[in-house]
């Protein structure tokens, strides 16, 4: 399985990272990921990530541009985006 | 519809004259301009960049409008946003809606606005006398877009 990952704002700024590639095994764990399993998952990585994808900071998540919750399911091929709230305007 | 997102200013009365000729059963034009201040938290502001999602904003600006379309009996809306580097004054957005009565043109203009504020993936960071710092997600907007469900 394979995904693309965007990072947004304080997130790309503080993670050093405005897109990735990510490929993940086709097991139980991926065909059942969600933005809340892959924010969890990426905070492994270390502190930083830690702080900032399950800390205190709101992050919001989008799968093909469109706006999601946590427990929205990500598939194969998916564009997945995770930002602070937005503040445009 | 028109939704943009450009790093160039735009021209609000342009935009505007559009709107009143494009129909002549047009009876009301309602219009917001946002813009750079350069006072925020109490610190000066001296310049803001704003930063988007290529790709999702255009898509989720389009999804506000067509909301407003199917809630509001009006004739069409213009949403402009702009990106990159402003100063203190420079515009930032423009709503504008026409419709045949100004009842439905101000509420689709403000309901749009308040969607954009916590929908449409935009983020600003400022330049103050204190430094550098994103700006932070305000809970008053998130009241504002909420009041639209009640009615």
């Amino acid at each position: 399985m394979k995904i693309k990952i965007l990072y947004f704002a304080r997130l790309k700024e503080t993670l050093k990272f405005s897109t990735e590639d990510l490929e993940l095994q086709d097991d139980e764990f991926a065909r059942t990921l969600t933005i809340l399993k892959l924010k969890a998952y990426l905070a492994k990585r270390n502190d930083t990530w830690q702080q900032m994808l399950m800390g205190k900071l709101k992050v919001r998540g989008a799968i093909n541009h469109e706006l999601v919750d946590d427990n929205a399911t990500i598939a194969d091929g998916d564009e997945v985006a995770f930002f602070p709230p937005v503040t445009g305007g | 519809m028109t939704v943009r997102v450009q790093t160039e200013d735009f021209d609000t009365g342009f935009e505007i004259n559009q709107l009143r000729n494009a129909r002549k059963d047009t009876g009301a034009v309602v219009s917001f301009i946002g813009q750079v201040r350069d006072l925020n938290d109490g610190d000066t502001v001296s310049q803001l960049t704003l930063e988007h999602y290529q790709g999702m904003t255009e898509k989720a600006l389009e999804a506000i409008v067509n909301q407003a379309q199917s809630r509001w009996d009006i004739f069409d809306a213009v949403v402009i946003h702009r990106v990159g580097t402003l100063q203190p004054t420079d515009q930032i957005v423009l709503v504008a809606v026409s419709s045949a009565h100004r009842g439905e043109a101000f509420k689709a203009c403000e309901f749009i606005m308040d969607y954009l504020k916590t929908e449409a993936p935009f983020w600003k960071k400022e330049v103050t006398n204190q430094g550098e710092r994103w700006i932070e997600a305000k809970l008053t907007d998130d009241n504002a877009r909420e009041r639209w469900h009640e009615n």
